[in-house]
């Protein structure tokens, strides 16, 4: 079982992201993150699935996916030659006691600060997800109160450019 | 040249050349209805009981003709209907485009009368569906519907049309039939290097699925078999495929097949599987299938390979494609002392006639002598089934049409209407069982409209006899819901409908029937009475292996 991480390019058609996710869940294929927007080409819309699998699950959810009819292109990242970014919004509790702590923390991560108010500050992070998941962890001795990330989006580096 | 949604929906049917299709009409298909009124002599429409007997007489007509299966219904309902069907034709890689009508464009999303997200519903169990939402991208859409259901993998499209679509007013242009993508790529390990594999052989079988019939792979498929010298055992989806009486043909493999098939291929070195997904009722225990062999796939379909049984070579391609190549690398060769291994795997499973009950393998034996080669057999579900499926003298495959993959109940009398309907055959068998023909025997009235000779031969042993079966031997007789008691007289009843109707308990009777219901030239029904205790062997209990065959 390891983390994979698949690009996927589809034909921007309602409906198409009902259809991949209807065909994840049908044969019980992991999803672990799932982000979806369009790209350059405004006829294609580019998806990026964080999955965990084997190598035959991983080549099945490949060949399944390809199946389908506004399939133009997937491949999978290969996380030693890629940049994998996620975005992390996260509104912790705070008050005068916490307040400089959790800024050094913020400090240390590079963590933005986008909203102070009483009682609470959100910081937006950056990043890979390993990051995120080891700043939240470091998060869990103060009092989260809300958060969200939006699961991982990836380009590969360099001269490789994925099309249809 | 100017048409509204409905006209352009019949002309493309047309320049498919489509004549022939099934449905249903209703409020949101009333202009395609009139479209089809005004292009009646261009096509024919059949009008079912049910819209669950349309996909499956569109099935069956793909099926037994090789073309693609045309099904109309309305929206809601209509389109809930032709669920069922849609999935059997799924499951089995039937060519199917189902057409379903919607609420208009604005009433969609309001739960309107008779509004259901027939696209949405339908996405697992098509290869790809259509919602219309501009007239412009009608021709294209149905267009495409056909290319698709045919290339490649066969399957059912759905296009869903509202209903302001089908009256809606544009250019239309002829254009040429859609024909199948060209299949002539191949993919995978080195086709020189499995040929070496398969020549070294020395106890080699081939293993082969509906794949070979879908791509017309049986002669080239019979030509390995004779030049190599290799034995071949077939699922349920591909019998018929090779002659029944080949002496090389094995029968079926897996659950209910044949003991010598299911030892063969347990004990070969090598198995060259073609055309067939290694299903559960196939492969029951798919760590152990085939342990001692290195394993051969071919399939058309990419994600197919390696999906339940692990494969050593992989090959990725047309099964008549693949073939014809593998063919010019394959020697000339003899297995002389593996056939006769073989022969030593045979074991018939004895049966007794005679009493007031008719022996399933006397009817089919029967139905076999009195069908001749050219007899059309649809099955429905259940006992009937795998008898049928056994003991047939199966020599054509488009001949024997059996829900294989989806195991629907009530898919035969639709399915023989459409094969009835497609063929023009002077008979059509649809064997059946008394809980089988209980789901569908409504479309007795459709068989009697269109005066289809579809004779239906029911099996009646009073019970659910497959589930029963398995209550009995695993479940000690616990005889749940399995036994309905019902009272139904078959011979009213089809004579209700218009029928004719048969009682039989011997072969006398029957062959009598059959006579005589075959002279008629009309529907009829044939009821025969079968020993409730009889059961479907050899049988490999899901999950086993062939150290678990049940032989009596």
């Amino acid at each position: 079982m390891k983390k994979t991480y698949l690009s996927i390019l589809v034909d921007n058609h309602e409906g198409v992201l009902t259809r991949l996710s209807s065909l994840f869940t049908q044969r019980g294929f992991n999803i672990d993150s799932l982000t979806v927007s369009a790209t350059n080409d405004p006829t294609l819309s580019r998806v990026t699935i964080a999955t965990t699998g084997g190598e035959e699950e991983i080549a099945q959810i490949v060949n399944q996916t390809k199946k389908l009819y506004e399939y133009e292109g997937i491949f999978e990242i290969d996380p030693n030659d890629s940049l994998i970014r996620e975005l992390l919004l996260v509104k912790v509790a705070s008050d005068s006691k916490n307040r400089s702590s959790l800024l050094e923390l913020a400090t240390i991560y590079k963590a933005k600060i986008i909203d102070i108010s009483v009682g609470s500050i959100v910081f937006e992070l950056t990043g890979k997800p390993a990051k995120l998941d080891s700043y939240i962890q470091n998060l869990e001795e103060y009092t989260i109160l809300e958060m969200c990330r939006t699961g991982a989006t990836a380009l590969q580096r360099g001269e490789v450019i994925m099309s249809k | 040249m100017k048409l509204n949604g409905s006209q352009i929906l019949a002309k493309v049917l047309i320049e498919n050349n489509v004549d022939t299709i099934f449905g249903y009409p209703g409020g949101a298909v009333l202009n395609i209805y009139d479209a089809l009124y005004e292009y009646q002599d261009q096509i024919k429409h059949y009008i079912t009981a049910h819209e669950q007997g349309a996909a499956h007489a569109a099935d069956g007509y793909a099926r037994s003709t090789g073309k693609t299966g045309v099904v109309i219904a309305t929206s809601g309902p209509g389109a809930t209907n032709l669920v069922t069907g849609i999935a059997t034709a799924y499951m089995d890689s039937v060519p199917m485009v189902a057409i379903t009508g919607n609420v208009g464009t604005a009433l969609i999303g309001r739960d309107s009368f008779q509004e259901v997200y027939i696209a949405g519903i339908t996405m697992p169990i098509t290869k790809h569906n259509f919602v219309v939402r501009k007239i412009e991208d009608l021709a294209p859409v149905l267009r495409s519907a056909f290319k698709i259901a045919q290339s490649g993998r066969p399957g059912p499209v759905l296009v869903d049309i509202p209903k302001d679509i089908t009256a809606a007013v544009t250019d239309y242009t002829p254009h040429e039939a859609q024909t199948a993508d060209k299949k002539s790529y191949i993919d995978g390990d080195n086709l020189a290097e499995i040929a070496k594999i398969i020549n070294n052989a020395k106890q080699p079988v081939i293993f082969f699925g509906g794949g070979v019939k879908n791509s017309n792979a049986g002669e080239i498929l019979k030509t390995i078999i004779k030049k190599a010298n290799i034995p071949a055992a077939h699922t349920i989806m591909a019998a018929g495929v090779l002659r029944y009486d080949m002496p090389e043909n094995l029968g079926m493999l897996g659950m209910h097949g044949s003991v010598v098939a299911n030892k063969t291929v347990d004990n070969a070195d090598v198995v060259i599987t073609v055309g067939s997904r290694f299903s559960d009722r196939v492969a029951l225990a798919p760590d152990k299938f085939a342990k001692k062999a290195v394993i051969i796939q071919i399939d058309i379909d990419r994600s197919e390979i390696g999906k339940n049984v692990n494969a050593d070579y992989r090959i990725v391609g047309d099964a008549e494609t693949v073939l014809g190549q593998l063919e010019t690398l394959i020697d000339d060769n003899t297995h002389t002392e593996w056939f006769e291994k073989i022969n030593s795997y045979r074991r018939d499973i004895p049966y007794s006639t005679g009493g007031d009950t008719l022996h399933p393998k006397e009817i089919m034996d029967i139905l076999s002598e009195k069908a001749g080669e050219d007899g059309i057999f649809v099955t429905d579900v259940g006992q009937h089934q795998m008898w049928a499926a056994q003991y047939l003298h199966h020599v054509k495959s488009e001949n024997f049409l059996t829900s294989g993959g989806l195991g629907t109940m009530g898919y035969g009398y639709g399915a023989a209407i459409g094969a009835a309907v497609g063929t023009g055959k002077s008979h059509v068998f649809h064997i059946t069982g008394d809980g089988s023909f209980h789901m569908n025997m409504n479309e007795a009235c459709t068989a009697v409209t269109y005066n289809l000779p579809v004779i239906s031969v029911c099996l009646n042993n009073n019970a659910l006899g497959m589930v029963r079966q398995w209550q009995t031997t695993f479940y000690g007789k616990r005889y749940s819901s399995s036994e309905p008691d019902r009272k139904t007289n078959y011979v009213k009843v089809a004579e209700g409908f218009g029928c004719k109707g048969y009682s039989c308990r011997n072969a006398e009777e029957f062959k009598a029937a059959l006579d005589d219901a075959m002279a008629s030239g009309g529907p009829a029904w044939i009821e025969c009475i079968v020993d409730r205790e009889e059961r479907v062997l050899p049988m490999i209990p899901g999950g086993g292996t062939v150290d678990d065959i049940i032989y009596q």
